[in-house]
This record gives structure tokens, C-alpha cells and sequence, in this order.
């Protein structure tokens, strides 16, 4: 009884592996030089997170009409397959599997959440689909198969502390949204600010459904800092700047910070609440090359009602180009092939400037830009060239370890 | 109808259950055999709370803790053992103990109604916001980091019994996860037709009417609440194989809230209708994220309410008294006495 | 009664130092400054509590009716409030007539449309909310896009010794101690609220008497919506106006009316202002995540021992 059971989950097994591997040998041969290759999407667009999924999904189709206008890829026209993920993780797992599975798409872009991506990136490992994640996150993560192509904390927080506590004083005060994004980032923080002689007077952690912050804003008071840090995410957290404000804190202790203004919130804040402050990333919509200025017309003539461009939708953008320039290196879809191609050290001149993917991490060199909000626009102060991932770098070594898939906490 | 020809329809339909699921993914392509996998993983939770609310008159606004707790213990304890087999027991014990305690607490406490459901939501909240904010490296539990909001990725799925080097393929899951919710079916069905269920069905119906006949209503609800809890925490393992990823969200109340609307959708006091609610509702969701012309909240909104206007008992009830009508439209009136329906001994429990 | 809530600390979810920061305070004899600010803060976060329940005390508390779609009648009124004032509109018009006529009117459509089908039925009535929660984030996202301009905090701030806070503050508690008392002669001294009362409690009975039941429903339900438009536009000014605003105040506000119990009025002022200091010193003792935890398992705990919430056992028969 048993054996017979045994044969048969064996043959069962044998059966669907040649399934399996069936899509691989159709996708190299089956299809005419017309089929269109499919590139894969998988953004928010309705929920708390559509906000930031929205213009990144814009960035991803203008970018994939781009290359279609210049006669496609390898001869062959994109297709984007798009699925709404309706701020939900559950179905970031669905549909990773129906893009890998059933639509066999030759590339993934997406996930916003870390948790998101997490929940995504083993299936795609599993499948063999090659993975973009755009985003900026804590960084940390080593996987073959993935390219992250947003910011890490040491290209974007490294600046952007010493320059806040050089202008403002030693003391500092951080907020930061209780889960890993935050409690990571404030770990980043708090190292800058001691590496440069700095002080942090009190972290303190927020749940993302609070929406009161004025015992907080005693609490800052209480505690006298020359600078508050913020790594605050999300519409209940934007309440902290106008209570802020309310409470006249605006222009008496000022506020840096590595989230504000990365959906539009000098926009929809009043200039007297956003005024003044700092911020970090690696792309903003107010930079004048004429990159940046040509990217920016575009998107806007293409989706007008795109409130701001921050560094998700041009990360986006350029994770996509870059992948593209991977094809045409590789000559093929094959994703080993693609991989290989990137891991030569291609780069793209986007929006940001040159972005260059690294071999070792996967992660991008890019450059990052530092600006404060003035009359409810970000007016960049410094920018900073060829940063490289290099909180990722002293964890993660692909070329040593070319079979880790892991999410590294950095030990900081 | 005779109750005989009834039982014989019964174990007919059953059979065409296994049938179907022993055969599906020779004629299914391997997404839809997935996407089904999580479906029925789903249904076994939907299954567990159709019994303790359906069955035990127990409205849980929390069956998702147990649901995550079960998907939690699971993936902590197969990434320690490194066999699945262990792993799944824990992912039913686990939640039956904790499904144990708190209803010991509630029940011994005899509360009930409104106030029951605000407690069982409160856990759920709690378990999420303590889960939630286990990011650092110091919550580790054996070799399993609890990862916080990012979750624990890349878990270990199935393997044969006692065989961590044979993982099973996705179609094997899918037999593993379609058959348990027969498995899981035929338990309750079996349960509910039992002294025990009975009693539960009485308890439902007059709580004082039945302690007055020598039942103690809080060791009935109690052990009620206790399988729902154990039947859900399977649900979470069978769910955390399907997806190999558990994250804090798994106890979000809009997951708790989905749980009851499946139910509402398939019809209170059945074991068939939320199995299809949920299934109905799961392949909605999905499908409405495909499409790019309307907001998907705006959908699955107008879908909800129209539903609860138009078909307010639910589908399976909804079909069984369009049936009742026809017959008696046609004469035939022996087959409108109240326990000829889809679901039969599911009805003889059913309210009012 | 109605004077409870300024007596009890907020149900600010996190950062509950200030009361720990007040008994510190006051043991040390110093920072007096401090103390002032910080109690502000407290009695501001549990007017802004009250202010959020109250419309759910009226619709769940009273009418039994469900409504999972409250977070969002508080966001339909934030939006009235940052729309109508962007417009060019007055911004305390805006606040307290706008922001409540028009929550009013939507749950004057959603009662007869939707709710009136609903009476006595508990559980069709949350799904049903629920399928008009998502309804209306859909509808408002569609229309207004996932993000919107929002508007500046009116009246400034001022100065107690070295620290600063704003006059808004006080408006807020003003404001909530003004809906009290509304609410309070409304239900007691005029023939609606007797009726409405009556109604709630024995609809059969009230028919009988000649009162109109359905008639009674729709406007308690309309009254309940105006009062949840009147904390969202209250609270347009200090939050992050977004469609899914709504879903950060559902749960607590549930678990604030139901530990509240039967008595809607001073069954929420007192459970906003007991699990609001509650959160407080749990907070201050171990850290804000936890503080919230350690709300909730007072929550339960308090269901435990009194299951008719707290009016079942302080303020029987009263409002």
C-alpha cells in the first residue's frame, strides 16, 4: 500500500517537473520574433499604500512605451501585465505566482512594503523569474535573483544627518514608524549622529494607525533637542508636521527626515507647515538636468493627475531601462543570461543621473540628493555622485555566495 | 426524499469531491491548481468559524488570531525541526490551547453577544501589534527569526510524513490541502450530527432551556470554540504552505472581517454555503485586481451591499427556498417540509 | 457628567510619557510648565476621542447598528471641511457647518437606501457597512485621487513659560464638552430625544403609541453621521487627509463604546478617559507599542468584569 502510494507521488513528481521545465523550452522557442515579451508588475492601487504605487506603475508603462517607440526589445514588442495588489500581502503572493506560473513573465517589477517583497522574492526564486524591487528600504537584502534598485540608509541617511546636525546643533531627537523600516533606519540614525559627535536624546516608536502626537510634541519639548529626525511613514503620520506647526514648533527646533515627501507631502501641507524641511533620497522631481527636466515632462504629459515624482517613480524608471540594457547585452530573455549581463556592470544615465548595478550586492550605485522644502517645493541643496550600497556591501557578497538568498539585518 | 436516499445523495457528492480533487490538476494548469490551494486552505478557515458561529452560536470577530497563530507556530516549528510533520500538529494544538484559555476566560465569565466578539477582536489586535514589532534579532525562537512587519519569508512547505528531503510539489499540496477540507467537511458533518453537536445546536438555540436539562453551556461552548480554534490553526499551516510566508498581517481585522462576510455570503448555518462564499469571494478579490478601469475598493463595495440587498440569507439558503418555491409552484409539497434542502443535516440545526 | 471627559487622560496611542512626565513633575515640585502642557495634551486627546465615538455611540450604541463604515463618515467629513475651505470657503464654516450637513445628508441617503432594510439584523448590518466602507474609499480615491491638500491649523499657538502649544487645543475640548452637552439636552430635555429613546428601546411599544418608528431611525441614524462629520472636520486640521484616514480610529472606537456600555453618554466619557490613562502610564512604564497592548488587555479585562460595560454598573439608567 505504502510503496504503491510512493510510485506513484514519484511518477507524480517526475510528471510535473518535465511541467516545469516545459515553460522554459517554450518561452525559448515557441514564440514568433512578434510575440510580445511580458514584463510583470506588481504595485498597490487601491488600499492605504496606493498613493506610493500609483506613479511608480505610471513610471513602469512609460517606460516600457519608451522602448516600444524605438522598435522594442531583440525585435520584440513589450507588454506590461499589470495587478492591482490592493495593499494586500496575500495577494502579492497570488498574483507573484500568476505572473510566474501563468503569464510566465521575463521580468518582475515591484513590491513597495518590505513585507511585500518578502512575501514575493522566495517565489520567484522558486520559479526562476527575475526581480526588480524599486523601492528604498533598509537594505540588507542578498538574492541572486533580485536587483534592488531604490536607496539604502548609507547613501541617502549618511548625508543627511551630519548635514541637518551641522546646521542645526549635536542633540537629536528621533521619531520613527514602529515597524523594521523605521526601527532600522533609526538604527542608522543614531550611528551617523554618534560618528559625528552627535547625541540622541530619545527614539521613540509609532504604530502606524496613530494619529495624535501632541504629548509627543511635549515630549520633544520637554527633552530641549537642536533637531528631530524623522522617519515617520504614511498619511496617519503626516498629522506630526501640522500639530507640529499647530503647536508653533515650526522654525524653533527643525526637522530632517528620510520619508517626508515621498508621496507629495510638501504639496498637501500648507507652506507653513512643510517649510524648512530637510530630506535625502536619490531623485527628486525638482532637479534641473535635462534628464531629469525631459523624464518629468513626460510623465506629467502622460498621467497629469501624478501629484509628485519622487525617487519611486524614477527608481522605477530606471529599473526597468536598466533591465532593458540587460537584454540587449545578453541578446535574450533567458533570466540567467539577463542576470549575468547585469552583474557585467551596465548602467543607465536616468532621470537621477548614471545608475550603475553592482555586482557584489545587487544593489545600485546612484547618485543621492539632499534638498529642504522652500514654498512647498523641495529646493535641492547638495548632491553627493556615485554612492554605493555600502551597508549592504559588509553583508551580502554574491560573488562569493552566489546561492544566498537571505535578508541580512546589518549589525550596526 | 427518505432520509436514505438523502444519505446516499450526500456520499454521491462526496464522492464526486474526491473525485475532483484527486483529479484536477490533470486537466488544471499549475496556477489555477495553486490558486484552488489557497482557496481551500481559505475554506477551511471559513469552515471553522461556519461551525462555532453557525453551529455554536459564537460569533468570533477574531477567528483570524487562531488562523495566525496556527500559521506562525507552523512556520517556527518547521524551521527548527526541519519536518513538516511536527510542524503541522503544532500548528493545531498551539491554537486549540490558546482558543482554550481564552474561552475558558470568556465563557467561565459568561459573556456573550456584542461584547464577546469586541474581546475576541481586541486579541487579534493585540497578537498583531506584539508580532508587529519583532523586528530586532533578539526575537528569535529556536532558529527562526520573527522578522516583525516583514514577516518570515521562504519557509519550508510540506514534505512526506516524517521525510524532510521529499517537499511536495504544488500538486501534491493541492491534494494535501483539497482533501483535508473534505477531511475537514466530513469531520463537522459527522460532528454536528453527534450527541455532541446536539447538544451545541440546543445551547445555541436556549441556553437556559439547556442548562435546565443538565448541560453546562460553558463547557459546550468552550469545547466548541476549542475545535473552531484547532481547525483554523490547521487552516493557517495549510495557508502558510501555500504562500511559504507569514506576516503580522495574517491577524489584521480586515481579514477577521472577511472570514465572517464569506459566511454571511454562503449562509449562517450551513457547512456548504461558506465554503462557497469564500471561494466566491477570493476568486472576486483576485479578479477585481486585474482590471484597470475602476478602483478596486469601489468593486468589491458595490458587490457587498448589492449582496446583502438582494440575497440577504445568503446563496445556499437563497437557492434552497427558490427550490422550495418552484416545488410548491408545481404542486409537489411533500418535498417543501423544511429538511429537504442542499445541506441537510446542517438544516436540521438551522435557526428559526 | 458631561464635564468627565477633561478629568481623564486620552486615548493617544502612543507616547503616553506626559501622564508618567506629570507624576514626575509633580513628585519633584519642579517644571510646572511642563505639567500644564502636558495635562492640555491628555484632556485635548481624550476630547478628540469623545468627539471620534460619540457618532458611533449614537449608531452602534443606541441603534445596535453595526457601522464598520464610521472611520469613514469621519473621513467623508475631513474631506467636506479641506474641500469647502480650499474652495475659498470659511474655514470655521467649513468645521461646523459643512463638514456635519453633509456627513448628515450621506447618512440620510445611506439610512434610507441601505440601512432602514438592516434594523435588528446585527450582522447583515456589518457586512453591509462594510461593503460601504470600501464603497466610499473607492468613490472618494476616484475622485479626489490618494492624496489632497489639506488645510493649516486655524489659531496659532501660544506660550505656557518655556514650552508652546496650540489654541486648538482648547478648542477641541471645548468643542467636545459643547457636543456633550448637545447631545445631553437633546436626549433629555426635548421630545425627540425621549422619543428617540423610547424608540431604540421598544420600537413595537413607541408604534403603538403613535410615534413612527422608521421615522425615529432615519433621524437618529442622520444625527449619529453628523456627529462622526463633525469629529472628522474638527480633525481635518491636525491629521493626514487621506481615503483610508477612516481606518485608524474603527477598532478603538469599537472598543471605547462597547467598554462603554448601554449608557452612550457618560458610558463614553468615562471609557475614552479610563483606557485613555490606562494607555498612558503602560506606555510610560514600558514603550508606546506595548502601552497599546497593554490598553487592549485592560480592555478585556474590564469586558471580563463588567460585561455590561462600565455604565452598566456606574451610571444604570442614565444617559
Amino acid at each position: 500500500m505504502t510503496l504503491s502510494r510512493r510510485r506513484f507521488l514519484r511518477n507524480s513528481i517526475a510528471a510535473s517537473t518535465t511541467m516545469l521545465a516545459a515553460p522554459a523550452v517554450i518561452m525559448r522557442y515557441g514564440y514568433g520574433s512578434e510575440d510580445p515579451i511580458l514584463v510583470g508588475s506588481l504595485h498597490d492601487q487601491s488600499g492605504p499604500l496606493a498613493a506610493t504605487g500609483v506613479p511608480m506603475v505610471d513610471s513602469l508603462a512609460l517606460a516600457i512605451e519608451e522602448v516600444n517607440a524605438a522598435g522594442g526589445l531583440l525585435g520584440r514588442p513589450l507588454k506590461l501585465v499589470h495587478y492591482d495588489t490592493q495593499s494586500n500581502i496575500q495577494l502579492y503572493s497570488q498574483y507573484a505566482q500568476q505572473l510566474a506560473v501563468k503569464d510566465r513573465v521575463a521580468v518582475v517589477h515591484g513590491g513597495i512594503t518590505s513585507a511585500s517583497r518578502e512575501a514575493i522574492r522566495p517565489t520567484f526564486d522558486r520559479f526562476r523569474v527575475l526581480y526588480f524591487y524599486n523601492t528604498l528600504y533598509e537594505g540588507g537584502v542578498c538574492d541572486r535573483n533580485i536587483f534592488c534598485t531604490g536607496t539604502t540608509p548609507a547613501q541617502t541617511v549618511e548625508k543627511l544627518v551630519p548635514y541637518a546636525m551641522e546646521k542645526a546643533g549635536k542633540k537629536a531627537y528621533i521619531l520613527a514608524a514602529d515597524y523594521n523600516y523605521g526601527q532600522i533606519t533609526a538604527k542608522w540614525m543614531t550611528k551617523y549622529a554618534r560618528d559625528h559627535g552627535g547625541e540622541i536624546l530619545s527614539v521613540d516608536f509609532f504604530p502606524l494607525d496613530v494619529t495624535n502626537f501632541g504629548p509627543t510634541i511635549s515630549k520633544i519639548q520637554a527633552a530641549k533637542p537642536d533637531l528631530v529626525l524623522s522617519a515617520l511613514v504614511g498619511g496617519n503620520h503626516t498629522a506630526f508636521y501640522r500639530q507640529w506647526a499647530a503647536a508653533g514648533m515650526k522654525g524653533e527646533i527643525p526637522i530632517a527626515s528620510t520619508t517626508f515627501g515621498l508621496v507629495n507631502e510638501p504639496s498637501t501641507l500648507d507652506a507653513t507647515e512643510s517649510e524648512g524641511v530637510l530630506g535625502a533620497y536619490g531623485y527628486f522631481e525638482e532637479l534641473t538636468t535635462p534628464a531629469s527636466t525631459a523624464y518629468v515632462g513626460k510623465l506629467k504629459k502622460a498621467h497629469p493627475e501624478i501629484p509628485y515624482i519622487s525617487e519611486l517613480a524614477a527608481a522605477t524608471y530606471e529599473g526597468f531601462h536598466l533591465w532593458a540594457e540587460g537584454v540587449k547585452k545578453a541578446g535574450t530573455i533567458d533570466r540567467m543570461k539577463v542576470i549575468e549581463a547585469l552583474e557585467s556592470g551596465i548602467s543607465f544615465d536616468g532621470p537621477s543621473g548614471t545608475v550603475t548595478l553592482d555586482r557584489a550586492t545587487h544593489h545600485a550605485t546612484r547618485n543621492a540628493f539632499l534638498a529642504e522644502v522652500k514654498d512647498r517645493k523641495w529646493s535641492v541643496l547638495e548632491s553627493y555622485p556615485d554612492q554605493k550600497p555600502l551597508d549592504t556591501a559588509a553583508v551580502c557578497d554574491l560573488i562569493k555566495n552566489p546561492n544566498d538568498t537571505r535578508q541580512y539585518e546589518i549589525d550596526i | 426524499m427518505t432520509r436514505n436516499h438523502k444519505l446516499i445523495a450526500q456520499a454521491l457528492a462526496v464522492l464526486v469531491a474526491i473525485v475532483v480533487v484527486a483529479l484536477a490538476p490533470g486537466y488544471l494548469d499549475l496556477f489555477t491548481v495553486m490558486q484552488l490551494t489557497l482557496f481551500a486552505s481559505m475554506a477551511v478557515l471559513s469552515l471553522s468559524l461556519a461551525f462555532i458561529w453557525g453551529f455554536g452560536g459564537i460569533l468570533s470577530f477574531g477567528q483570524s488570531a487562531f488562523f495566525g497563530l496556527g500559521g506562525y507556530a507552523y512556520a517556527v516549528a518547521v524551521g527548527n525541526f526541519g519536518d513538516s510533520t511536527p510542524a503541522i500538529v503544532l500548528a493545531i494544538l498551539v491554537p486549540a490551547l490558546f482558543a482554550g484559555a481564552l474561552g475558558y476566560f470568556v465563557f467561565y465569565g459568561r459573556i456573550s453577544d456584542v461584547y464577546l466578539g469586541v474581546i475576541t477582536l481586541t486579541v487579534t489586535l493585540i497578537l498583531f501589534n506584539v508580532v508587529n514589532s519583532t523586528a530586532g534579532n533578539e526575537y528569535t525562537i529556536g532558529s527562526v527569526r520573527l522578522g516583525g512587519f516583514n514577516g518570515i519569508p521562504a519557509i519550508q512547505t510540506f514534505n512526506m510524513p516524517f521525510d524532510p528531503s521529499d517537499i511536495l510539489y504544488p500538486e501534491h499540496a493541492w491534494w494535501v490541502t483539497g482533501g483535508l477540507l473534505i477531511v475537514v467537511y466530513l469531520g463537522l458533518r459527522l460532528l454536528i450530527g453527534s450527541t455532541f453537536g446536539r447538544i451545541a445546536i440546543a445551547v445555541r438555540e436556549n441556553e437556559t432551556r439547556a442548562a435546565l436539562l443538565g448541560y453546562d453551556p460553558r463547557l459546550v461552548k468552550l469545547g466548541v470554540f476549542v475545535i473552531g480554534g484547532a481547525i483554523a490553526g490547521l487552516a493557517g499551516a495549510l495557508y502558510v504552505n501555500w504562500g511559504a510566508f507569514v506576516g503580522p498581517t495574517i491577524f489584521s481585522l480586515s481579514l477577521s472581517a472577511e472570514i465572517i462576510i464569506w459566511i454571511t455570503v454562503g449562509s449562517l448555518g450551513t457547512l456548504v454555503g461558506p465554503i462557497l462564499g469564500c471561494v466566491l469571494i477570493q476568486y472576486l478579490v483576485s479578479q477585481i485586481g486585474t482590471q484597470q478601469t475602476f478602483n478596486s475598493n469601489l468593486v468589491l463595495g458595490v458587490i457587498l451591499v448589492g449582496f446583502v440587498l438582494l440575497l440577504p440569507k445568503g446563496i445556499v439558503l437563497s437557492i434552497q427556498q427558490a427550490f422550495e418555491h418552484l416545488a410548491y409552484w408545481w404542486g409537489q409539497r411533500k418535498s417543501t417540509l423544511p429538511s429537504s434542502s442542499l445541506d441537510v443535516p446542517a438544516m436540521e440545526g438551522e435557526k428559526g | 457628567m458631561v464635564g468627565q471627559g477633561c478629568k481623564g487622560a486620552s486615548l493617544v496611542p502612543v507616547s503616553g510619557l506626559q501622564s508618567g512626565l506629570v507624576l514626575t513633575s509633580y513628585l519633584k515640585g519642579i517644571e510646572m510648565d511642563l505639567a500644564v502642557i502636558v495635562a492640555l495634551d491628555v484632556v485635548n486627546g481624550a476630547a478628540s476621542l469623545f468627539l471620534l465615538c460619540l457618532g458611533l455611540a449614537i449608531i452602534f450604541g443606541m441603534m445596535r447598528i453595526i457601522n464598520l463604515a464610521h472611520g469613514e463618515f469621519v473621513m467623508l467629513g475631513a474631506y467636506a471641511t479641506v474641500v469647502s475651505a480650499n474652495a475659498g470657503l470659511n474655514i470655521w464654516i467649513a468645521m461646523l457647518v459643512v463638514a456635519p450637513a453633509f456627513v448628515a445628508l450621506v447618512g440620510l441617503v445611506v439610512e434610507r437606501c441601505l440601512i432602514r432594510f438592516l434594523y435588528g439584523r446585527l450582522i447583515d448590518s456589518m457586512l453591509a457597512t462594510w461593503g460601504l466602507s470600501l464603497f466610499i474609499v473607492g468613490f472618494v480615491t476616484t475622485i479626489f485621487g490618494n492624496t489632497t491638500k489639506g488645510v493649516p491649523t486655524p489659531l496659532g499657538g501660544f506660550s505656557v513659560g518655556a514650552y508652546r502649544t496650540s489654541y486648538y487645543t482648547l478648542f477641541l475640548l471645548a468643542m467636545a464638552l459643547v457636543a456633550a452637552g448637545i447631545i445631553y439636552a437633546l436626549m433629555r430635555h426635548t421630545r425627540f430625544g425621549l422619543i428617540a429613546r423610547a424608540t431604540m428601546q421598544n420600537p413595537e411599544m413607541a408604534a403603538k403609541l403613535g410615534v413612527n418608528p422608521a421615522r425615529i431611525y432615519m433621524m437618529t441614524f442622520t444625527l449619529g453621521a453628523a456627529l462622526s462629520g463633525l469629529a472628522g472636520g474638527l480633525l481635518a486640521p491636525v491629521s493626514g487627509i487621506t481615503p483610508v484616514m477612516g481606518a485608524a480610529y474603527i477598532a478603538k472606537a469599537f472598543i471605547t463604546v462597547v467598554g462603554g456600555g448601554a449608557a452612550i453618554l457618560s458610558g463614553t466619557v468615562a471609557a475614552s478617559s479610563l483606557f485613555g490613562f490606562i494607555n498612558q502610564l503602560g506606555a510610560y512604564f514600558t514603550t508606546p507599542v506595548y502601552g497599546e497592548v497593554i490598553l487592549f488587555t485592560s480592555a478585556i479585562i474590564l469586558i471580563r468584569l463588567l460585561p455590561q460595560g462600565i455604565s452598566g454598573r456606574f451610571f444604570k439608567g442614565q444617559l
